[in-house]
């Protein structure tokens, strides 16, 4: 089974990247984008058959080393 | 005192610190690969900076579950001494050892040059032979000293004077222009609530040696051999 893991700042943490992105993309004419914030996508093939227990272990996983919880948000993306 | 300085793949100040502690030991510290699981009976364990596991992931983040760190954990918790510089800054918060997190510079820029601390309390084992409000000069390097932490967490470490040293002009003055990194109130360096832990981002260990033209640094490694000896 293949998950997705993406990870993103906290709002309210600052996202010196995704402002430094977001002025590049001014700088190259795209105009109207209030606010950028770079995150990371990680992808995982898992053994798992279950996607209940796949999700409990993503959680799990993602809480004891794939994000910092203190500065981002995780989500968890499983084949529908 | 005992000392220990534990290396990582990529740690690259173990070194430096070993060399820094040894002046003022009199003796260099053990030396602790990170794939062991047992500690030798230490006064105070280093964690040294560098790029620990290339800062895959996070800076600090794979290092914090290395095989060495149950026992650095039980140690903490069992009040062993501590300490982190940079990396192992990094480190200690990602191994719940120290509140907060490190981020990117918010000028995105790594920044390796000579800044000022104000020491905010003189009165730990790490920080006893400065005095408080001292101006000391200091090398950093890093890419990710973007000290943060939300607010309550804030609220807590300054009520707690567990702020170790801010950032600021040579004359004393905290200002947004000493801020090297954009760090949360200019923090550069933190203990844990009972002061048995410290996390800088500084690297006293690079100007602990007349010969690099201060002693600002080994201040900070007498004041431990001083309390643990």
């Amino acid at each position: 089974m293949k998950a997705r893991v993406h990870i993103t700042p906290k709002a309210g943490v600052l996202d010196p990247q995704g402002k430094a992105i977001q002025h590049a993309l001014a700088a190259l004419g795209f105009a109207g984008i209030d606010t950028v914030r770079q995150g990371k996508v990680i992808e995982l093939d898992l053994a798992d058959t279950d996607p209940g227990r796949a999700r409990t272990r993503l959680d799990e996983m993602c809480r004891r080393l794939l994000a910092n919880t203190v500065i981002e948000d995780y989500r968890i993306e499983l084949p529908a | 005192m005992r000392a220990g300085v534990i290396v990582f793949p990529g740690s690259n100040c173990d070194r430096d610190v070993a060399v820094a502690l040894g002046r003022s030991m009199g003796r260099p510290p053990v030396m602790i690969w990170h794939g062991t699981s047992a500690l030798p009976d230490l006064d105070l364990i280093v964690l040294p900076g560098g790029f620990a596991y290339g800062d895959y992931l996070r800076p600090g983040a794979i290092a914090a579950h290395a095989p060495i760190m149950p026992a650095v954990v039980a140690a903490a918790h069992a009040g062993v001494r501590v300490l982190g510089i940079c990396n192992g800054f990094q480190i200690l918060t990602e191994a719940g050892l120290l509140p907060g997190a490190l981020l990117r510079n918010a000028g995105l820029r790594f920044v390796c040059r000579d800044i000022h601390l104000r020491v905010e309390n003189s009165y730990t084992p790490f920080t006893q032979l400065y005095e408080d409000d001292e101006v000391i000069r200091i090398p950093v390097a890093h890419h990710d000293g973007n000290y943060f932490a939300d607010n309550a967490t804030l609220a807590a470490l300054e009520d707690n004077d567990q702020v170790a040293f801010r950032y600021c002009e040579p004359g004393g003055e905290v200002s947004a222009a000493a801020n090297p990194n954009g760090s949360l109130a200019n923090i550069a360096g933190i203990f844990n609530r009972d002061k048995t832990i410290l996390g800088l981002m500084p690297h006293p260990e690079r100007l602990a040696d007349p010969a690099l033209g201060s002693e600002d640094g080994s201040r900070l490694f007498d004041s431990l051999v001083a309390t643990l000896s």
